[in-house]
């Protein structure tokens, strides 16, 4: 096991949970976006209520969402502790000048960027996830369930009413756009897989989702602010 | 006295493996106990210290640099040679030799060059075997090109870094033995004295170049490989920091320093361009493959060139002067470097210079480019390509094969050489000179050994390009590690050598006196300032022609440069500190006294032969060599007044001594 | 052209350090070391003590210069070292700043003088192939595909400068470690040795505290032999190979 604890507090061992955890958590923005869609359909919640319902009830599913808790804290703590050890490295002193052109907004600023994605997560999980956990949502009863579920469409749809919680929630989103615009790409860098046949194609990839995946959220409270 | 190479009895073809084969060795528990000190670790050095440290003797290193990998011979470029015959075009062991005493201008012996020429073939697998990034064909085996001064392809290349990559392979080898224990490596150390006890060299005394404290180091034997001293022109191709004080320290206890007015003038560099500058930049000798060199024949193009009307490219192919292939048709633009150089120096004296300064020659690639640009179109299938399509290809195949000394071109001078041609102008780069070593690599100070651009002992009068390389790994790896064998088994008796005796408490303590008087001098002049002014002298009346009223004029000029930087040179700071001025001040004190050393060998040499031409011993424009009465070593026993001229006749057996034609 | 110099002055590691100003005359057509010889010049006529700084080959192949100017090691020219740098690119008037090297693991000793030894103790830890002189086959008895060799050679243009850490955000010597790994880890010659030599690179890398790298990407951008951040990822791939694809070390 020395070997095994070894590779993990080398710099590449570290980096490599970076990738790691950040290439989970970029796969469950997707399923999340997808399902989230569903709050766009004009039938009165439904569909996204049923689905958040399976989400929390389905053992299977359950498992894989405390993975994904962990998951995020483990990014969070792996991340600023790499923050902290490269500060260090840099020494006493820093830079008088600093440097804009030798390297991208986003990838210098990935500290900060993923804090207030954090700081969003926060909001976020408070102003939905947590109300549903501690039942505080009004419930509702379709057809087919044996149990009345949380109406989470409703506190959705009362929320994104509020210009300041859309406001919120756009830029919520562009931060996760930077961050990603980044995070993408460089996880596949730090597990190695660079090639010069399919780095174009990943770094295009991940543009192409740190913009799309992103806007799809921002698009559920815009719609609602402005259609519903 | 008459000097003894200690050349081996018997045919030239054998001498070397039947002296290695019958010289005593040390036994591996007794090299355990044996110190060698190596100073420098460049080729030469870094490789002698990982072999010896491999044989298992205790080896301590040095290098005023921060890290070993930063010695001078990273920087050259062109190629290393080794009589492979990979290209099966007629080259062995005696033609490289041949070409080598010819190159020299037959002042060199016979037997080192012989011996070069046969370990040259094993440099190129030991450095393939380290992982060198050696040029390769599409079959995976080693590519060749040729250099001046030679009909064969032999010369092994790394794109135009193979001075680097080689660097890198002794540099690992010298890494593996630091951690391995064999080799101790004290970086950012300059050696200031050799000490001898006995007459034998047993240490040296160091000066801490961070801390400026004066150590004692103590060894059976020494080893200088400390490079060549081109700086004393000031302006030259050698790194700022490249000096002669280890080999010049050496001479002052009474080492001889041998032929040291051979210099190379390098004819492929970027011309001056102002007085503020502090170093030339040379573009490698295989530019020459493929550029012809030329001035325009009217001295009207020249003025409007000069006062920019006019570019290289408006001068019709009439109009233009193609000097080297018009007065050399055998060996055209790939005459030998002196050669060249000298060539290039007549053109500009008589007016056709090609920059404002009135010293540069162009060298052009834009028939190169014609050339390939119509072959690549007939490879592509392309019979009647159009001028466009024939620059387009023959340009690319100019890029690939020099892309990366074009780039340098342009971003030293800020002109694009793919456009207008290059200027270019010889400048100082190579010194033949050096400390005299015997056919073992030891000087006259028993235990004293040199190796690689500080010995003399291969080049005769001039170097034929890439073989630098070649010699500072020949004598690290492949001779040194034997020949050392010759003096230090009889010493397995001897105790560790004791850095406490009185030799080195004096040897100390004169060195201690020599920075004080210099930093308590407090003058009113820079060091660069007499550095700069001595170049001046060295370049005027012992650089590209020499005359003996000249000589002598220089000679007093810089005993004056002397005294004067003695009463008024200014150096800041202290002693016990890092203080890079103080030691750049150290060095220049000894060019200085080189400076008057290369006038007497200059003076003393009534002839022209290689890189030291005398105005006065001509024939036809061409060098005049004096084969009666100059066929031997000059090896200097240094007195500042009367120096002490020693002899070693160069005996000839195996090649007769020709005058030198590349017509 | 007139200038002004911000540089970094710093007596010695224990001394705090500060920018120091000072006015110089330059012209365009000298380098950048140049220039800062002639204002060494002029401190030296007034009897101040000059900048220290390193500097030998000034042909951009030793390594040794190694000058933060306006925030970019080695000035703002990609592919350049700063002794390759000329003043052509400045313009009359402009204030520049010079810093040294700002990484941990390379301390300043004097002004903008770092050690770099932490690059050295990297090799010595495994960056060389195992070969005593005179073991060696013929050097053409193994074949080398010309792609591969030039691939090896690419990653073997590391000066060893340390543009790439002191370029990084993090201080990383990534892309130096991966370079040497690379150039004797491509090579048939170098394999036997390779996954042995990754690992300890790798950890005598992380022992000298250099930062980890976070693939910004500032050190291909400012490595004056351009060596390409893909050399990165590929150190990564062979360290991965030597930890979970090799029995050793299982014990």
């Amino acid at each position: 096991m020395r070997w095994l604890i070894n590779f993990l507090g080398s710099s590449l061992g570290q980096k490599t949970i970076m990738s790691l955890t950040g290439l989970f958590l970029i796969s469950f923005l997707t399923v999340h976006l997808l399902g989230n869609l569903s709050l766009l359909l004009n039938d009165e919640g439904y569909t996204f209520n049923t689905y958040a319902y399976f989400m929390t009830h389905n053992p299977l599913i359950k498992t894989i969402s405390y993975g994904l808790y962990f998951f995020i804290v483990l990014h969070t703590i792996q991340g600023l502790y790499i923050t902290f050890k490269n500060r260090m490295a840099r020494g006493a002193n820093r830079y008088a000048v600093k440097a804009k052109d030798n390297a991208s907004f986003s990838s210098r600023n990935m500290a900060l960027l993923g804090t207030l994605v954090l700081a969003f997560l926060f909001i976020h999980m408070g102003d939905f996830w947590l109300r549903m956990k501690l039942d505080w949502l009004p419930t509702v009863v379709y057809e087919g369930y044996a149990e009345p579920m949380s109406n989470l469409y409703e506190r959705v749809a009362m929320q994104f009413k509020n210009p300041l919680i859309v406001i919120a929630y756009v830029i919520g989103q562009i931060v996760l756009g930077f961050h990603l615009w980044h995070g993408f790409q460089s996880a596949f860098q730090s597990l190695g897989l660079n090639h010069p046949k399919y780095t174009p194609f990943i770094k295009g990839l991940g543009k192409v989702y740190s913009v799309l995946v992103p806007a799809g959220f921002a698009l559920i409270p815009i719609v609602h602010f402005l259609l519903k | 006295m008459k000097l003894d190479g200690k050349t081996p009895k018997g045919p030239l073809d054998d001498k070397w493996t039947n002296y290695r084969s019958k010289m005593d060795l040390v036994a591996p528990n007794n090299k355990r106990r044996l110190d060698v000190i190596v100073v420098g670790t460049g080729l030469a050095g870094a490789s002698a210290a990982s072999t010896l440290g491999e044989l298992g003797y205790n080896v301590k290193c040095f290098t005023f640099h921060d890290s070993p990998r930063r010695a001078h011979s990273i920087a050259a470029q062109g190629g290393i040679n080794a009589a492979k015959n990979y290209q099966n075009d007629g080259d062995s062991v005696y033609r490289l030799f041949y070409d080598t005493i010819k190159g020299g201008d037959y002042r060199s012996r016979e037997s080192n060059v012989h011996r070069l020429a046969e370990v040259s073939r094993n440099i190129i697998d030991q450095a393939a075997a380290q992982g060198v990034p050696f040029a390769r064909e599409y079959g995976g085996l080693l590519a060749n090109r040729s250099f001046g001064g030679v009909q064969v392809s032999r010369t092994f290349y790394a794109r135009g870094q193979t001075g680097q990559q080689l660097l890198l392979g002794a540099y690992q080898s010298l890494s593996r033995q630091i951690s391995l224990g064999s080799v101790k490596m004290y970086n950012r150390h300059e050696m200031l004295d050799v000490v001898k006890i006995d007459g034998k060299a047993r240490g040296i005394i160091a000066r801490n170049l961070l801390t400026g404290e004066l150590e004692r180091h103590a060894a059976h034997c020494v080893v200088l490989a400390t490079g060549g001293y081109g700086n004393v022109f000031y302006l030259s191709t050698n790194a700022m920091g490249s000096n002669v004080t280890a080999a010049w320290r050496a001479v002052k206890r009474g080492a001889y320093m041998a032929n040291p007015c051979y210099t190379q003038i390098h004819p492929t560099c970027i011309p001056v361009s102002g007085d503020y500058q502090s170093k030339l930049t040379l573009m490698s000798e295989s530019l020459r493959n493929d550029g012809r060199v030329w001035v325009p024949k009217k001295k009207e193009d020249v003025m409007a060139i000069r006062e920019g009307r006019k570019t290289g490219n408006d001068v019709p192919e009439e109009d233009r002067d193609y000097y080297l292939e018009r007065r050399y048709p055998a060996f055209g633009n790939l005459v030998p470097r002196d050669v060249a150089s000298r060539a290039a120096k007549v053109v500009c004296d008589e007016g056709h210079g090609v920059n404002s300064t009135g010293l540069a020659v162009y060298l052009d690639f834009s028939d190169a480019i014609q050339r390939y640009g119509k072959s690549e179109a007939n490879t592509m299938g392309n019979h009647n390509p159009d001028a466009a399509t024939i620059k387009r290809l023959g340009t690319a195949v100019i890029e690939a094969k020099y892309g990366n000394l074009f780039e340098m071109y342009e971003k030293i001078t800020g002109e694009n050489p793919y456009v207008y041609p290059m200027k270019i102008y010889p400048a100082v780069h190579y010194t033949m000179g050096g400390l005299w070593v015997d056919y073992n690599l030891e000087t006259n100070v028993p235990g004293l050994f040199a190796l690689g651009e500080a010995n003399f002992s291969d080049h005769g009068a001039n170097r034929l390009g890439a073989s630098a390389l070649m010699q500072g790994l020949a004598d690290g790896y492949f001779v040194l590690p034997y020949t050392i064998g010759t003096f230090l088994c009889n010493e397995i008796r001897t105790p560790k050598i004791d850095p406490n005796a009185p030799e080195f408490e004096e040897a100390e303590t004169s060195t201690r006196t020599r920075l004080e008087k210099i930093l308590n001098i407090k003058g009113n002049q820079t060091v660069e300032s007499f550095h700069r002014r001595l170049g001046k002298i060295m370049w005027e009346y012992c650089g590209m022609s020499r005359s003996a009223e000249g000589l002598k004029k220089g000679r007093q000029m810089i005993r004056d440069l002397k005294a004067e930087f003695h009463r008024d040179v200014f150096v800041p700071g202290t002693q016990a500190e890092f203080n890079p001025e103080l030691e750049k001040a150290l060095r220049v004190a000894d060019f200085i006294e080189l400076g008057e050393n290369m006038m007497v060998d200059a003076l003393d040499r009534n002839e022209s032969c290689g890189g030291h031409y005398r105005e006065e011993y001509t024939e036809n424009g061409e060098a005049q060599r004096n084969d009666e009465d100059y066929t031997y070593v000059s090896a200097w026993e240094w007195d500042d007044d009367q120096p002490i001229l020693h002899k070693e006749e160069l005996i000839f057996e195996n090649v007769e001594l020709k005058t030198r034609s590349y017509k | 052209m007139d200038l002004i110099l911000k540089v970094w002055r710093q007596k010695n590691n224990a001394d705090s350090g500060r920018f120091e100003k000072y006015k110089v005359k330059a012209n365009e057509h000298m380098s950048f070391l140049e220039m800062m010889d002639v204002l060494n010049e002029d401190l030296l006529a007034k009897k101040e003590e000059p900048i220290a700084f390193e500097h030998d080959c000034r042909e951009g192949i030793c390594g040794s210069c190694n000058m933060v100017i306006d925030g970019r090691p080695h000035g703002p020219n990609n592919g350049t070292t700063t002794c390759q740098l000329h003043m052509r690119f400045f313009k009359d008037g402009d204030t520049i700043t010079v810093e040294p090297w700002r990484v941990k693991a390379f301390p300043v000793i004097k002004d903008l003088v770092v050690d770099r030894s932490a690059f050295d103790r990297i090799i010595q830890s495994g960056g060389y192939i195992s070969v005593n002189t005179g073991q060696a086959q013929d050097a053409n008895a193994i074949p080398i595909e010309k792609d591969l060799a030039g691939q090896a050679f690419d990653a073997a243009t590391c000066i060893g400068c340390g543009a790439c850490a002191a370029a990084c955000p993090n201080a990383s010597a990534m892309l130096f470690t991966s370079a040497k790994i690379n150039h004797l880890g491509l090579l048939p010659q170098g394999e036997v040795e390779h996954s042995k030599r990754v690992q300890a690179m790798v950890t005598q890398m992380d022992e000298e505290g250099f930062g980890m790298c976070s693939n910004t990407g500032a050190c291909e951008v400012d490595c004056p032999k351009e060596i390409s951040i893909s050399n990165i990822a590929l150190m990564n791939r062979s360290y991965f190979g030597s930890v979970f694809g090799s029995d050793k070390g299982s014990k």
